[in-house]
């Protein structure tokens, strides 16, 4: 943000972010060219409704979704509702698709789904700098899924009080992103909030409301967004990892492959696969091993192999199983908040067990 | 979990308490922003800020101090209190009915002005959780108007002005100021009471305490009534999601509480589902209800109700949830493509008795004191021994017992006779004196065939084309739908002529209803409706609706000789003050019974004939049958 200087519009400027919520019926010559109800309805053409997996006690079935690609990519958090095969996804208009999973980055805890429809909105990666503080910001999200088929999501107002690192240590939950996220100073990040867009009074996404997190230490819910470049690098890292995945067809051939491949051979034993998506945790190591030497550790989350990121044991499988034997295994793992390095050195020969 | 709001209790400890977790929150962000910040701050002082600016800042403080005048502090002793908004300079004033509900008949109320004032109880409606009152001991209440809640957009400015956490100790409203988050929310009862349909929802602070406090918009008048939040694993404290009873739908309950009725809200007599296409349909329907007898069936599907087209059973539930039972609205409705358009008369979501259990008997679910800490929610009864609900009438106050009347089927009978004498004075006021002669209409049908009616003390004649019927007219209203297809047209007029002659109480058991839509049908624009004032009479079987509008004219009446039963309805278009008709009848009467128009009769000529009894009345026609005298459709 400007500060306010001799001239008079750079004052307006300032005067209209900090004061422009409590202009009634004044024009203010520097004043955005659409009011509050047009950037909102704007906006919220673009954000989703998202219904997957839950709806026991403590975990809703329901978050948002920001629609950022006209061929209809929607970025969300990734959590447990999208543990499901049926993920549903809903417009503003109460177009009603079903989405597909396309990948996660663990690291920012970042899904990208996809829907197939036409005429779709979206809000453009604009490579906005951060914003600085006082910024006043809308959020729009399915807070508890109070808006239902065409009706508009919630709509919340509040200023960026702050752009600091995320520090999960205090937290209940662990979140392994590290870098910097907004915080705001109003209670944005409800149930079913996580996934919504952050965006200015033009109606420029900031940034994605995140998962909801309480710090055990103090009681205090933490109402913050993840800040729209880092958005948009997990956006990219997911397409990019897409770009060399399998397509369906191919997938069961790999799949026969893959399941060749034993990590044990690497001296790691991960969590039994029992779910679709069963997160990639060391169950644990064998003493001795190549997984040992490079420092792997019991309860590690495994979020990236070789630089691509993962987020289920299968996906590990896949990735182990397209290496070639000889090539360097390197697995990026979540240890106790902290993101941790493993070399785990050349890939062995694919296990020739029947 | 949705819970309403209000204030049961303020134990100092549990204040706190509550305050605990805000407190830390704006702490912590306010040290963030203050390490964040960037060096330059906002203009030190106000020389540096547009004058725009600082014209509109001292437009809200203006407006925010003249809402506050019209928020009420309502303390309902040991049982807690909350917020209530005034609407009207004599002191009638909006809340919620589990606010006052503890309560009970009379409250203590207090003001921006530092006073305290004795409240009444005047209307309820449990369904809605709206209650009305009234402050007694002024004339010149401030107090807000209500605004169309329907232009309310996403982001609108607003302001909730109430009394969260009791904290008003000297009447001062607490202001909480915000945007609104979402229009046309519902939110599910809690069983069959306190549904919030067709609500605003706001990221305005709404704590306990706010409960019944008004909503108002940057002009500051009142677009809702706070009356819930989402609360969840966050304990009982906002979390920037509130919901407010819209004005709209308040203005529609309005007139039948200030009747101090315990009022039902409206039901289709059909539950709808969305269908896998999308489409709203009916999914089961009653074959007793209105709708049914007009056409609806199961698997018709849902076009628009009141004029508000519904894509989703939501939709449906939010218009009817604003509804008041006994309107009638038009229901569109598609079959095999062909769009049908319907008025349906709406029935009560509860019966009397169901109602009046609701009112008395909730009181130990009502009475939960605020815990300390979440979880807050789902909060059982506590089991204790139920507060003295409604004071004994020996109790109250004599300012409050000169205005209050205990009668089954309302919450105080007292303000009904008040909206009743109202009503005759005006209906007195808008006719010029017939006299009891025999009163004589005469013209021309639709048709152009003409007609003669004769209406006199001892006896009530039609002459149709197809025949004359007389009935008697000295007692008891003919239970016999007379003339045949009318489905009791001489007995409408009948009770037409008392009312004017004799007034209201004259008819029989005869009560303030309410207020109703003038023209069901022009609801179909979606627009908001015209409402008039309706009596309803009893006279032995014979059910009357008697539609008066503000000039005193009676605008329409509806007749049922028997329950459940289609009424005899007929509508009067006013006569000019030119057409030699006397002031306050009609130029035109449409009958109508079920879904056939019966006539629409066109006054040429009316007089009153002097009371000299008639020496032979027209020959006793009853056994004779005339047909309907047009075919429907025609208007």
């Amino acid at each position: 943000m400007q500060t306010g200087k001799r001239s008079g519009s750079v004052s307006g400027i300032c005067c209209g972010l900090l004061l422009g919520w409590l202009v009634v019926g004044a024009a203010v010559s520097a004043a955005p060219p659409v009011s509050p109800e047009q950037t909102i309805a704007g906006s919220a053409r673009c954000v989703v409704k998202l219904y997957g997996a839950g709806g026991v006690r403590g975990l809703e079935a329901y978050q948002t979704g920001i629609l950022v690609s006209a061929a209809g990519h929607v970025v969300t958090v990734q959590s447990t509702v999208l543990d499901s095969d049926e993920i549903d996804c809903v417009l503003d208009d109460g177009r009603r698709y079903s989405a597909t999973l396309l990948g996660c980055d663990p690291l920012r805890e970042l899904a990208v789904l996809s829907i197939q429809g036409e005429d779709l909105p979206a809000f453009s990666w604009e490579q906005l700098p951060r914003v600085a503080p006082g910024t006043r910001v809308f959020a729009l999200s399915n807070l508890f899924g109070v808006a239902v088929g065409d009706e508009r999501v919630s709509v919340q107002h509040g200023v960026v009080s702050g752009v600091v690192p995320l520090d999960a240590r205090r937290g209940a939950h662990e979140a392994p992103y590290r870098g910097d996220v907004y915080i705001l100073d109003c209670t944005t990040n409800n149930p079913g909030s996580a996934g919504g867009a952050v965006v200015d009074w033009r109606g420029r996404l900031l940034g994605m409301l995140g998962k909801e997190l309480r710090a055990t230490t103090s009681g205090i819910w933490l109402n913050y967004a993840l800040p729209v470049d880092e958005v948009e690098q997990g956006y990219r890292s997911v397409l990019a990892g897409q770009g060399t995945s399998p397509t369906p067809t191919a997938e069961a051939a790999l799949d026969s492959v893959a399941m060749r491949f034993d990590p044990q051979l690497l001296g790691v034993v991960f969590v039994p696969d029992l779910l679709d998506r069963t997160p990639p945790f060391v169950e644990s190591v064998r003493s001795g091993s190549a997984a040992a030497a490079a420092g792997l550790r019991t309860d590690d989350l495994v979020v990236a192999v070789n630089g691509r990121s993962v987020s289920s044991r299968t996906g590990v499988q896949h990735i182990l199983a397209e290496l070639a034997t000889g090539d360097r295994v390197q697995f990026t793992v979540v240890r106790e908040g902290s993101i941790v390095e493993c070399g785990l050195g050349p890939r062995p020969a694919l296990s020739r067990k029947p | 979990m949705k819970q309403t709001i209000a204030q049961r209790s303020r134990p100092r400890g549990v204040l706190r308490l509550l305050w605990c977790a805000p407190a830390c929150i704006s702490g912590w962000l306010l040290v963030i922003s203050a390490a964040f910040a960037e060096p330059a701050g906002p203009p030190a002082n106000g020389a540096d800020v547009a004058p725009e600016v600082l014209a509109a800042q001292q437009q809200r403080i203006e407006v925010i101090a003249r809402a506050s005048q019209a928020a009420v502090a309502i303390f309902a002793g040991e049982a807690g209190g909350g917020s209530g908004v005034l609407i009207s300079a004599d002191g009638y004033a909006l809340t919620n009915f589990h606010v006052v509900q503890p309560a009970g008949v009379a409250m203590q109320c207090g003001l921006a002005d530092g006073r305290q004032y004795e409240a009444v109880l005047v209307g309820l409606d449990p369904t809605g959780d709206v209650a009305l009152i009234k402050l007694l001991g002024r004339d010149d209440f401030p107090y807000a108007a209500l605004a169309d809640s329907d232009t309310v957009e996403v982001g609108d400015f607003c302001f909730a002005a109430g009394n969260p956490f009791l904290l008003a100790t000297d009447f001062h409203p607490s202001i909480s100021a915000g945007i609104v988050s979402g229009v046309h929310r519902y939110q599910f009862p809690a069983g069959t009471i306190l549904e919030y349909a067709d609500c605003l929802q706001v990221d305005a602070a709404i704590n306990p305490g706010n409960s019944g406090g008004a909503l108002f918009d940057a002009q500051g008048r009142i677009i809702g009534v706070n009356g819930r939040a989402s609360f969840e694993k966050r304990g009982r404290v906002n979390v920037g999601v509130g919901y407010a009873i819209s004005a709209n739908q308040l203005r529609h309950f309005l007139g039948c509480l200030k009747g101090g009725r315990l009022v039902d809200h409206a039901t289709l007599g059909a539950t709808a589902a969305t269908a896998e296409d999308g489409r709203v349909v009916v999914s089961d329907i009653l074959d007793s209800s209105d709708a049914y007898r007009r056409g609806l069936r199961y698997d018709d599907e849902i076009v628009s109700i009141a004029g508000r087209t519904v894509r989703t059973v939501n939709a449906l539930k939010n218009v009817l949830g604003t509804l008041p039972a006994g309107w009638r609205v038009p229901l569109v409705y598609r079959r095999q493509g062909r769009r049908y358009e319907i008025l349906v008369r709406l029935a009560g979501v509860h019966s009397a008795a169901e109602l009046a259990s609701i009112v008395a008997g909730e009181n130990s679910k009502q009475t939960r004191r605020p815990r300390p800490g979440p979880p807050a929610a789902p909060q059982p009864a506590e089991e204790k021994p139920e507060p003295p609900a409604h004071p004994a009438p020996n109790q109250l106050s004599a300012a409050v017992k000169e205005v209050y009347e205990a009668r089954p089927g309302f919450t105080n009978y007292h303000f009904n006779t008040v909206e009743l004498s109202r009503v005759a004075r005006s209906v007195a006021a808008g006719h010029a004196d017939p006299g009891r002669g025999t009163w004589v209409m005469a013209g021309h049908l639709g048709s152009g065939e003409p007609f003669r009616i004769e209406l006199a003390d001892s006896r009530a004649t039609i002459d149709l084309p197809t025949g004359t019927t007389s009935v008697d007219a000295s007692g008891d209203l003919d239970a016999n739908p007379s003339p045949p297809g009318s489905g009791g047209m001489l007995a409408a007029l009948i009770v037409w002529r008392r009312l004017v002659l004799e007034g209201p109480t004259a008819l029989g058991r005869t009560s303030y209803w309410g207020t109703a839509p003038l023209d069901p049908a022009a609801l179909i624009s979606g627009a908001e409706p015209v409402l008039i004032d309706v009596l309803e009479t009893a006279v032995a079987a014979v059910e009357t609706r008697v539609s008066v509008t503000p000039s005193g004219a009676v605008a329409a009446i509806d007749l049922w000789t028997a329950p459940d039963a289609d009424p005899c309805e007929l509508t009067f278009a006013q006569a000019l003050p030119i057409s030699g008709i006397p002031a306050g009848w009609p130029a035109r009467i449409e009958a109508r019974h079920g879904d056939r128009l019966f006539g629409v009769f066109h006054i040429e000529a009316a007089s009153v004939q002097a009371a000299a009894p008639q020496a032979d009345s027209p020959a006793d026609s009853a056994g004779e049958v005339p047909r309907p005298v047009e075919a429907p459709g025609e208007t």
